[in-house]
């Protein structure tokens, strides 16, 4: 029996978003979407976490961040692009200084389309991450021969 | 001796489970002061549960030998007190304990980290005083220092130092990691360190640091069930209604700084350490 | 039945040793001969205990006639040289004290008519442990010194290289050593004090050319002066008191009880409170910190001021439940707490180990004060753990400082990377100083059970709590910093003297069996001295020893698991808020420019500062010796 999809943990990082996708996370986390009920707590910190949840695209400076970031996260891992810049760059997909979406960067799991994306798509998104969670969580102990 | 041995393997067995309890039973009521529903109680276990699912990574090799001594010399500590052994070895064993977690923490060599173990060490500062002025006033009130000693007194030693009791209740939000004392590292989201202490630690590393979080509960609501141990019914009562009031304040205010929380506690320490035992001497 | 030659070979040898060193030049062979006249102490104190311990006291008697007027006259020649120098650099106050404390001295031999004194020399299972401290652990420092000493004048060629003189006194002081612990007659204690100060003040002032040095080297002397007025005094009131001079003898003296012995106590208590540097007397151990690493640790951390310590330990009988007596403790006390806090705020790694020093010595004086047969049980545990784990501490940071470069604990940061097997005596001694479950655990336990037995003892508990808690602080602290290992750390560990290694691992192998084998060390030694003068004795009880012998087995064992945990798993890079960080620690800042984290620790100037804390230290200090001597001087006080 796995126990990484009842006590997944979120970090949640803004690549270079206007907000809107963030706060709707946030929205997620509050007392009237109640993600802890699931068991899922948002922890600032990649190493004690399970899903990467990433709004906005992805430009030169946060390239970086959000590739580290990945890297710090133990396996198993699952990310979520949430918001429509996340998923392909969105309305700024054209610009200058935008590289695109976060795929551009790290491997996406569940894309959340959206702008903003709405609690419900998160929170849907998020249930779909956690069946990945468990795929990756066996392919591992398989591997692992645990 | 074979009652002790039991006492102290029944610790080592059943506290990480009673303190998941106590664990969820915490966040459902904070939950329900937040208007939330809560995770089930059950979660902090599977946390734990989760947290060795995972890869075993680590930043430098040598933390998990630091923290995996963390544990066990915290398990060892709630073994010795369930036992009934010295209760100054027992303070003297989890200083050790918080020794190996603070220096694990600076083994990874990180700035958020670096500063976690300072603040902890602060913490620890601050507690210690008041642990010890603890034991001081029960071997005063009942001449002895060990706990089976302690715990067979006839009367309720809050009665007799009740200060300390207060000094106590006031140093467990230091000891359970709660607000405002939650400089170190803290169970809630994110702290203005990230997460202080422990962020450097994955995984399995990370699991080994909430079970000994997980005995430490079981061990400090232990301690403050002494004080009315003549009583035990009575003294669960009053252990309930004092991890309530610590879920309260937690919820209740904010983190406050390393000054406010040192020179608090200490001065808490020294006039109800001085005021109960120099009763206590004087009579 | 047993002969007193083993006693005064121990006196006699080391200064006939010092005599050749003043006159073997520099090199191989006066370097191996200080090896081997070390080897020979380590093997007459290891005979006296084999030849002494289980046999109680036993006591000498020599023809004291001859030996008193050689001491007399050495006394009056070390005057002259004192007061030439004082007043060659206008020390006018040190100049006075020599001469009223000469006087005093000379006054007091004219009213007493010494009969031909018998039990002049003595030993017991105090002045065995004591000897053994000086022997084993003196005799390793003066080993390791060779190797030091020979670096030091590599590193700084533009001192003049006087090790002549500096071996010489080291093995002058050792003799003087064993002569305070061996002495039953106050007067020939006194004149073996006095060498001691005047060692100290020599070694101190090695460096003679530097200003800086000399002012601490006057400083040192006043200070101690100080005290030997005070013990002076002792003997002005003999004198008066009893000219037959049969209150001279310590054992005559402690067996008078309270009621005579009381004034005497209470000055030979303020000598002691001066020598181990208690406040308001603590600067001149920290100036002394300037001195070469090895007087650092022979003199100024685990003999010399533990012969203060000895003194107060010898009349805690007399101390037991009086004013005097607890003023001492208070005295302690307080020192112990301020002091620890003071060394909170230090960075130089010796600064740190003298206030360390300070604040031990102050926890031994509070035992010794309360003098109750639990709290000297304490006082003795707490000097043998102290000595041991003090030693070995100054002679690695002396170590580490020609290596690295600096006395700073800020630049030892990942020492075990660098320096692996230094670094890890060095992390032996530290835990040895504070952790459960070596020793020093032990004796605060100790310490704090017999202070809870006291009358009034609650407040020295007080003083207990908050000081331990404090010692926990500043020792992580270093720790900590030690075992930050920088990812591809630096090699600095060539080229260290085997006399380094040859004092650094024994005494790093007897903190552990110490610790292991601290019951038979209490047994043995302990207990048959403190039951000899109470009749009743402390122990640690047999269930809290099976206790400590599992913590020291798990401790023990703990390290092995590093095998385990060796094993290669998974690096991930450090948080350093989301910037990608190399693994030795430069990220990538602002404007894209690579900068290295820098990490330092805490020292709360503002809440433990020196200034503050000694300002604190010495005025409640004060004002507790003037409150002792004041009662005395008004008979007062019982």
């Amino acid at each position: 029996m796995s126990y990484i999809t009842k006590s997944p943990w979120i970090i949640h990082y803004d690549g270079s978003s206007c907000n809107g996708c963030d706060i709707e996370v946030l929205a997620c986390l509050t007392p009237l979407y109640d993600l802890e009920r699931f068991g899922i707590v948002n922890t600032g910190n990649p190493k004690h976490a399970d899903v990467f949840l990433v709004t906005g695209g992805i430009n030169a400076q946060s390239e970086a961040v959000v590739k580290n970031t990945y890297e710090q996260m133990p396996d198993p891992k699952v990310v979520v692009a949430v918001g429509i810049c996340a998923c392909t760059g969105g309305v700024f997909r054209e610009c200058y200084n935008i590289i695109g979406g976060v795929d551009k960067v790290i491997p996406v799991d569940v894309y959340v389309p959206g702008c903003a994306a709405r609690p419900e798509s998160i929170i849907d998104g998020v249930v779909r991450a956690l069946g990945i969670l468990d795929e990756k969580r066996a392919k591992m102990a398989e591997k692992g021969g645990k | 001796m074979i009652t002790e041995i039991i006492f102290a393997v029944g610790f080592i067995i059943l506290a990480p489970f009673i303190g998941a309890l106590i664990g969820g039973m915490d966040r459902k009521v904070t939950a329900r002061m937040q208007g939330r529903v809560g995770p089930p109680v059950l979660q902090p276990l599977y946390d734990v549960f989760k947290l060795f699912e995972k890869e075993k990574a680590v930043v430098r090799n040598e933390v998990n030998f630091y923290i995996f001594s963390y544990l066990i010399f915290v398990a060892f500590t709630g073994a010795l007190f369930f036992s009934g052994s010295d209760i100054l070895l027992v303070i003297f064993a989890l200083t050790l304990a918080h020794v190996f977690l603070i220096l694990g923490a600076y083994a990874t060599t990180s700035p958020y980290s670096h500063i976690g173990a300072e603040r902890e060490l602060l913490q620890l500062m601050a507690v210690e005083p008041m642990l010890i002025l603890a034991a001081a006033g029960f071997y005063m009130a009942t001449g002895s220092f060990a706990v089976k000693d302690i715990a067979l007194w006839p009367e309720p030693l809050f009665m007799t130092i009740p200060l300390l009791f207060v000094g106590i209740v006031y140093v467990l939000t230091i000891q359970l990691r709660k607000s405002p004392f939650d400089l170190a590292t803290t169970h809630h989201a994110h702290q203005e360190l990230v997460k202080g202490l422990t962020t450097e630690f994955a995984g399995p590393t990370l699991g080994m640091v909430e079970i000994a979080h997980l005995y430490e509960t079981v061990f400090f609501l232990g301690l403050v069930w002494l004080f009315f141990a003549s009583m035990p019914w009575l003294g669960l009562l009053v252990v309930i209604v004092v991890y309530f009031l610590e879920i309260l304040v937690d919820n209740t205010t904010t983190r406050v700084r390393w000054q406010v929380m040192l020179r608090s506690a200490w001065l808490v320490a020294l006039v109800a350490g001085a005021i109960n035992l120099g009763v206590l001497a004087l009579l | 039945m047993y002969s007193v030659e083993l006693l005064v070979f121990l006196i006699l040898f080391p200064v006939l040793a010092a005599l050749l060193f003043c006159i073997l030049p520099n090199g191989r062979l006066r370097d191996a001969i200080v090896v081997l006249v070390s080897a020979v102490i380590i093997v007459a104190t290891l005979y006296l205990f084999v030849l002494f311990a289980g046999g109680g006291t036993v006591y000498f008697d020599i023809e004291s006639g001859m030996i008193s007027q050689i001491m007399t006259g050495l006394e009056v020649i070390i005057s002259a040289g004192l007061l030439y120098l004082a007043a060659k650099y206008r020390q006018y106050l040190i100049a006075g004290l020599v001469v009223v404390q000469l006087g005093v001295v000379l006054y007091a031999e004219l009213l007493i008519h010494e009969t031909a004194a018998l039990n002049n020399l003595f030993i017991d299972p105090f002045s065995i442990i004591m000897a053994m401290i000086i022997g084993i652990i003196g005799s390793l420092i003066c080993v390791y010194s060779v190797g030091y000493m020979r670096d030091y004048h590599a590193h700084h060629d533009e001192m003049p290289d006087k090790r002549r003189w500096f071996y010489a006194l080291l093995f002058v002081f050792l003799a003087s050593m064993f002569g305070v612990v061996f002495s039953n007659n106050l007067f020939w204690l006194f004149f073996f004090w006095e060498v001691t100060t005047l060692c100290s003040f020599l070694l101190i002032g090695y460096n003679w050319g530097d200003e800086q040095t000399r002012k601490n080297a006057f400083w040192a002397l006043l200070l101690n002066l100080v005290g030997g007025l005070g013990f002076a005094c002792t003997f002005a009131w003999i004198g008066l008191t009893d000219p037959s001079g049969g209150l001279v003898m310590m054992d005559t003296l402690l067996a008078a009880g309270p009621a005579v012995a009381m004034i005497p106590a209470a000055l030979i208590g303020f000598a002691g409170l001066t020598k181990a540097a208690q406040m308001p007397f603590s600067s001149w151990l920290v100036g002394a910190m300037i001195a070469p690493t090895p007087v650092s640790a022979l003199l100024h951390s685990s003999t010399m001021v533990k012969a203060g310590v000895y003194v107060i330990i010898r009349f805690a009988p007399i101390y037991n439940v009086t004013m005097v007596g607890y003023l001492i403790s208070l005295v302690g006390g307080v020192t112990f707490l301020l002091a620890s806090g003071i060394a909170i705020s230090q960075s130089n790694a010796k600064k740190v180990l003298a206030y360390s020093t300070i604040a031990n010595l102050g926890l031994v004086v509070a035992c010794a004060g309360i003098g109750s047969y639990a709290a000297v049980w304490a006082a003795i545990l707490l000097i043998v753990f102290h000595a041991i784990a003090k030693s070995l501490l100054f002679l690695s940071v002396g170590t580490v400082e020609h290596k690295i470069g600096s006395r700073d604990i800020e630049d030892m940061t990942g020492l075990l990377g660098r320096m692996p097997k230094v670094a890890v005596m060095m992390m032996i001694g530290i835990a040895g100083m504070f952790l459960a479950p070596f020793g020093m655990l032990i004796s605060k336990w100790a310490a704090l059970v017999a202070f809870l037995d006291a009358q009034y003892g609650f407040i020295l508990v007080l003083l207990l709590a908050f000081g331990s808690a404090v010692t926990v602080f500043f020792w992580t602290k270093w720790l900590g910093k030690l075992i930050e290992v920088a990812w591809k750390p630096e090699p600095l560990e060539v080229k260290i003297s085997n006399h380094e290694y040859s004092a650094l691992v024994p005494l790093t192998v007897l903190m552990v069996a110490v610790c292991i084998g601290f019951p038979l060390l209490s047994s043995y030694l302990v207990v048959p001295y403190v039951f000899g003068i109470y009749g009743m004795t402390a122990t640690l009880g047999q269930a809290n020893t099976i206790i400590m012998v599992m913590m020291v087995f798990m401790v023990l064992v703990m390290p092995l698991t590093l095998l385990h945990f060796r094993k290669d798993r998974k690096i991930l890079p450090h948080y350093v808020g989301g910037r990608p960080a190399t693994p030795d620690m430069h990220f990538k800042g602002s404007l894209g420019v690579q900068r290295p984290v820098a990490l330092g620790n805490y020292y709360l100037t503002n809440y433990f500062g020196e200034q503050r804390l000694s300002h604190i230290g010495n005025g409640v200090c004060i004002a507790f010796i003037a409150l002792m001597l004041a009662g005395i001087l008004l008979g007062v006080i019982a």
